[in-house]
């Protein structure tokens, strides 16, 4: 019996049958992070000692019958989210050495589920990247094939899971940072509804964008996982306090349901043919399944590119001006005075991509532009949103690709921002108008996995999760851990 | 200047070269008419959520302290603000 290769749901079941200690799942995961980590670098830094004392929590639950769900599963958390006491750096140097006084509230709901953290994940340096070669450490590798990327910027979320590193890991996604990884890495993944699971304990990228939520080996798992994390916290004031209701009719199926197939996501630029190939594929199999496929249109998704590395940036250079060396991370002590001090810590701290956008994000909102840039870019937002409502009128969820390619050598985008940029086309639109997607693994091109997306109406993360459900059981496909 | 990024010998023409090729994509908005669209700042129904103005407990001074690069009597410090005379 390899632990490394299973599901949550099978795990739970031998752990709450006793025929499995959550200290055993443990060290077969600390062995195999042992094992492959050298070659994949998902992690930044592992958490042996919290991890033990968790499993030993566990164990002691699962003993006396009062076991949370999660308890004694090996949880891997994207270096954005705080963990209390553990280093968390956002990926970059200027948070180098930071330890968060307070655990955020999406992880401390998952490690009271009885959660095992085994260790923090490579990502993007702030989230921004589809690549995770901007991270301040090092660049992480796809475990399907060593020289590619993994995606980003929870590149590392996604190929623990992978790899087999973790059966779980938290991830965040402000334009595809969750799904463009999962559906790299084949995995699955999911962005939930803006509002859905607090942010507290988040460090912040694009406040208005950025959702936290799982990736997995599984459609179910992933559910499970949203669902502990899920649900209305006081400490974040744009966390909803609807029903937390995500796994409602998860095994419905899609008999009689709808799906918009948009003609600009399905025919978009650059998507490789053996992409839109698995796409066909899955398609039949929901068909085959009892769904109908309608064609439906998102007329201003030209547009959301643009108005994305507007409002995103913008939020970005405010957020991050928080980082000057003062009370946290890296500090130039040297300086002649205080605005030296500032400039010389965010010169050594902040990597290429994050100064690029703290530029393009301050000049954005300056004086002069605002309304060109930054207000406009809001119209616009306006306007892809009610594109999704008109079409959402038409069918119960949208599918598409992932990603228009499929996992890209390390290194081959680098030096173009904008072709890396362009990533995120087919996840970015769910982000600007808050929507739930998942990317579920259909298939392989060239060897490399494909994900398909499902977009759901606000809310309607059950929908998103049924159809993703249904794809899984039509398709009869189960995640491979990668062949490492 | 304004984002305090303090740029190297060479940053400049570097990052107004990648930066002009993305605000070149970023122009296409302007083919976009968005007379009496309204802008949208944030996309869910959630609005203005108050709570009592009550105190509840927070870090203490050495939490909020136990990160900082520098601190000096229960402060945080930094170098001088303004130059000797």
């Amino acid at each position: 019996m390899d632990t490394t290769h299973m599901t949550l749901a099978e795990l739970q079941r031998l752990l709450h049958a006793r025929e499995l200690s959550a200290k055993d799942l443990l060290s077969e995961h600390m062995m195999r992070i042992d094992n492959v980590d050298g070659e994949v670098k998902a992690f930044l830094r592992t958490t042996p000692q919290l991890a033990s004392q968790q499993a030993a929590e566990a164990d002691r639950a699962l003993k006396a019958g009062n076991a949370g769900q999660l308890a004694g599963i090996p949880l891997a958390v994207k270096d954005v989210l705080c963990v209390e006491g553990v280093e968390t750096t956002a990926g970059s140097q200027i948070l180098r050495g930071f330890k968060p006084p307070y655990t955020g509230t999406a992880v401390r709901r998952l490690f009271e589920a009885g959660a095992v953290m085994v260790g923090v994940t490579n990502c993007d340096e702030f989230a921004m990247g589809s690549s995770t070669e901007n991270s301040g450490y090092f660049p992480t590798h796809n475990p399907w094939d060593l020289t590619r990327v993994p995606g980003g910027s929870s590149g590392g979320s996604a190929s623990a899971v992978a790899a087999g590193e973790a059966v779980v890991s938290v991830g965040t996604d402000t334009g595809g940072s969750i799904r463009q990884p999962a559906a790299l890495c084949g995995v699955v993944g999911m962005k939930p509804t803006y509002g859905r699971v607090s942010r507290y304990g988040l460090i912040a990228f694009a406040s208005s964008l950025d959702q936290i939520g799982p990736l997995a080996r599984s459609v179910e798992d992933a559910a499970i996982l949203l669902e502990a994390m899920a649900g209305h916290d006081p400490l974040d004031a744009t966390s909803s306090d609807r029903p937390n209701d995500v796994r409602r009719d998860f095994e419905a199926g899609v008999k009689g349901m709808r799906l918009g197939l948009p003609r600009e996501y399905y025919e978009v630029d650059g998507i490789e043919p053996g992409v839109k190939a698995a796409i066909d594929k899955a398609l039949e199999a929901l068909r085959r399944a009892g769904a109908e496929i309608v064609d439906v249109t998102l007329p201003h998704t030209d547009y959301g590119l643009a108005a994305y590395y507007i409002i995103a940036p913008a939020e970005c250079s405010s957020n991050l001006a928080r980082f000057d060396g003062v009370r946290y991370g890296m500090s130039d002590q040297d300086a002649a005075n205080v605005t030296d001090a500032y400039m010389q810590t965010r010169r050594k701290g902040f990597g290429t991509e994050v100064r690029r956008r703290v530029m393009l994000g301050t000049y954005a909102l300056s004086s002069g532009y605002y309304d060109a840039y930054y207000l406009k870019a809001q119209k616009v937002r306006t306007l892809i949103k009610r594109d999704f409502d008109t079409a959402f009128e038409k069918c119960d969820a949208i599918v598409s690709a992932t990603s228009p390619t499929v996992a890209f050598p390390i290194g081959s985008k680098t030096q173009d921002p904008l072709a890396m940029y362009l990533c995120d086309v087919l996840t970015l639109g769910g982000n600007l108008a808050g929507l739930p997607g998942i990317s579920v693994p259909c298939g392989l091109s060239e060897g490399l996995p494909v994900g398909l997306q499902v977009l759901a109406p606000q809310w309607r993360e059950d929908v998103a999760l049924r159809v993703a459900r249904a794809y899984e059981v039509a398709s009869e496909m189960k995640v491979a851990v990668a062949p490492l | 200047m304004l984002a305090r990024l303090d740029l190297e010998p060479g940053d400049e023409e570097f990052y107004a070269e990648q930066l002009s090729g993305i605000l070149g994509h970023i122009d296409r908005l302007q083919q976009v008419d968005t007379d009496d669209i309204p802008p949208t700042a944030q996309v869910v129904e959630i609005v203005n959520q108050l709570r009592d103005d009550e105190p509840r407990p927070g870090l203490t001074q050495a939490q909020v302290l136990a990160n900082a690069p520098a601190a000096q009597d229960g402060f945080f410090r930094v170098p001088s603000i303004q130059e000797e005379a």
